[in-house]
């Protein structure tokens, strides 16, 4: 028997080219196919080159031979526009879907905060929020797990060189789904989010900061050694990811200023915000193949 | 230079870019009884926003003394002549806050990005056009990060998203009058002709009224400017005098100067919780091309971590930052602080 659960990823860009190279790194994951909708795009080729089955048409490509190959675990790093359509044909053949696109149809999952409950809960679709919620929803998380937060606001800034064509056009569904985010898996009352794109050369490293308001006079050790503990949380799947300052406290604001250094791997160093996106979507995967290959969880047609 | 009888709207910041210096806290009585005045005097188009656009309120910004909704709907209904307008940034606000601001009344919309970011106002700028009779605009900040050509190309962008008129913004008050002329005089070429253009100037090196009346000259129809250059850094181009210069050049803009003049030294100037002026930190803004709104930040930073207002500036320029990093500045600070010894 296999010691690792088949997957595949659905949208062979940067973001799916990135996955794909972690993946194969993967002690639990075996990605077996690659599917985009343009023969000629870099990324197929490439996943072919490294020895996957690819396809140019879509997701209905793969659908014949899906269950065949075994593939149990789709990740979608197309749109949000079509992820809808691509979970629901993948769901029928048996695989959970790890969205990374913000279409924010299942629940959310930001794995150092709610990993296990989403896996426990078996749910066959869940979603990863955005980059700039991956990298700042664990540092509002590690607030509220101290005291209540009345109000969580991020500022996610990222090089324009490492936002892609998806994002800008869809700017507004950035900022509505992280905050949302920043209050469902964050537990803050009220979320707002922020996104900066900065142009300078070379580019930035993505820089976030994290403000919380509490409802009472912040407990500052507390808090403090919450920090440091989620700091190294998520440093063990985004190696680079570093307090800068603080937490600052001014009266009831908490303030943490954090930068995300990708790993390198297809997208260049500065681009921690789409690493820390294909990492958060690989430990994601890696929890449910445990599960999987434990015996504890068996994906099932919906 | 002879612009006799050439036409143009101006268009008074007071009310979004003067929000800056007050901390966002001008209220809604003041915002009516100001934009009254300024109907009065015959101002054709009033900008009424929390000072970093709709949706601006924020730990990062600044929570304003009202809501965007309380003062748009409060201004509104009070205005005869005068239109009133409403900014918003993209990754700020949403098309949730566009279409807000459409049922309180405004009548223009101006969507704003960093200057070689435009097509990050692709869905703000499209839904606009869409709605009948909204005057949709699209606004190029920190213009002077890029050259001519390169502007260009991203007005370009805005025009084809739907935009009517397309503004060059110098937002740290760093141009200087050719390089207004250089940049307005190629958008005027290159652009449909029916696409109004834009400019608005910060006073930071006190070159407000003389870009703008380059402007004026290379080709541009709309120029901002406000009262007693109530506005961020060392303020917009103050509107009264740029109005005087028209008067005396010939240039139509269809406010009464005196009135003008009035409501700057009555009701604007009293309204100040400092002088608005060219100060040491604002000339640098100016001096190292650094967004105007950081000024308070960074005098605050400086006040908390025992460092230089100036230092920090240019260190904000150094690293090329762009409108909306107001959250670097106390990371900065703190960096600053630590390097020398005192945190």
């Amino acid at each position: 028997m296999s010691s690792k659960i088949k997957a595949a990823i659905i949208g062979p860009g940067n973001i799916g080219t990135d996955l794909l190279l972690k993946a194969q790194r993967s002690k639990v994951i075996d990605p077996v196919w690659m599917v985009g909708i343009d023969a000629a795009s870099p990324g197929l080729v490439r996943a072919a080159q490294l020895g996957l089955k690819t396809t140019a048409e879509g997701v209905e490509g793969m659908l014949p031979t899906m269950q065949e190959d075994g593939v149990q675990i789709c990740f979608d790093a197309t749109s949000a526009y079509v992820h809808a359509e691509n979970s629901r044909k993948v769901n029928e053949q048996g695989a959970v879907m790890i969205d990374l696109t913000p279409a924010a149809i299942g629940p959310f999952c930001v794995p150092p905060v709610n990993l296990v409950d989403a896996v426990t809960q078996s749910a066959m679709n869940v979603n990863m929020v955005t980059c700039g919620g991956q990298a700042t929803i664990p540092l509002v998380a590690a607030v509220t797990r101290v005291q209540e937060v009345v109000y969580g606001e991020i500022v996610a800034t990222v090089s324009s060189k490492s936002a892609g064509p998806g994002t800008r056009k869809n700017i507004d569904e950035f900022t509505r789904t992280t905050a949302k985010g920043i209050e469902v898996c964050g537990g803050a009352h009220t979320g707002k989010a922020i996104i900066i794109i900065n142009p300078a050369e070379p580019p930035l490293i993505m820089r976030d900061t994290v403000h919380c308001l509490t409802q009472e006079d912040p407990n500052r050790d507390a808090i403090t050694q919450s920090v440091y503990d989620m700091i190294q949380e998520v440093q063990k799947y985004v190696p680079g990811y570093t307090l800068k300052n603080g937490p600052v406290f001014d009266g009831k604001r908490v303030s943490i200023y954090i930068e995300v250094e990708g790993l390198g791997d297809f997208l260049p160093k500065y681009a921690g915000n789409l690493d820390i996106m294909t990492a958060a979507g690989l430990r994601t995967a890696e929890m449910y193949a445990e599960e999987m290959l434990a015996g504890r969880f068996l994906p099932r047609a919906e | 230079m002879d612009l006799q009888g050439k036409k143009i709207t101006v268009h008074d910041m007071c009310l979004r870019d003067g929000m800056h210096p007050k901390r966002h806290q001008i209220t809604v009585d003041e915002m009516v009884t100001v934009s009254k005045a300024m109907d009065e005097a015959g101002i054709p188009l009033i900008e009424v926003t929390h000072g970093d656009g709709l949706g601006g309120a924020s730990v990062n910004y600044g929570f304003p003394a009202a809501k965007d909704e309380e003062y748009l709907t409060a201004v509104c209904k009070e205005m005869k002549n005068a239109r009133i307008s409403a900014l918003l940034l993209p990754g700020i606000g949403t098309v949730d806050h566009l279409k807000m601001a459409v049922d309180c009344g405004i009548s223009t919309i101006r969507i704003a990005t960093h200057c070689s970011e435009a097509d990050v106002s692709q869905q703000h700028l499209t839904m606009a056009r869409s709605i009948d009779n909204l005057d949709t605009v699209g606004f190029l900040m920190m213009a002077h990060m890029i050259e001519a050509e390169e502007l260009v190309e991203q007005l370009k962008l805005m025009e084809d998203f739907g935009a009517h008129c397309v503004y060059i913004t110098d937002s740290a008050g760093y141009m200087l009058p050719d390089d207004v002329t250089s940049r307005i005089a190629l958008a005027r070429a290159e652009l449909k002709p029916e696409t109004e253009l834009g400019f608005h100037g910060h006073h930071n090196m006190a070159m407000g009224v003389a870009n703008s009346i380059a402007a004026a000259a290379a080709g541009a129809n709309r120029i901002d400017g406000s009262l007693a250059g109530l506005g961020a850094g060392a303020g917009n181009t103050p509107l009264e005098v740029f109005v005087a210069v028209c008067d005396r050049m010939g240039i139509e803009t269809g406010i009464d100067t005196f009135k003008a003049m009035d409501i700057a030294e009555d009701l604007i100037v009293p309204m100040m919780d400092h002088l608005v002026r060219v100060d040491r930190d604002a000339l640098t803004l100016g001096y190292a091309g650094v967004y105007s709104s950081f000024l308070l930040f960074a005098k605050r930073s400086a006040e908390k971590y025992n460092l230089s207002s100036r230092d920090i500036l240019l260190e904000l320029g150094r690293r090329r930052t762009v409108g909306g990093q107001e959250d670097m500045i106390e990371d900065l600070a703190l960096d600053m602080a630590k390097a020398q010894g005192t945190l």
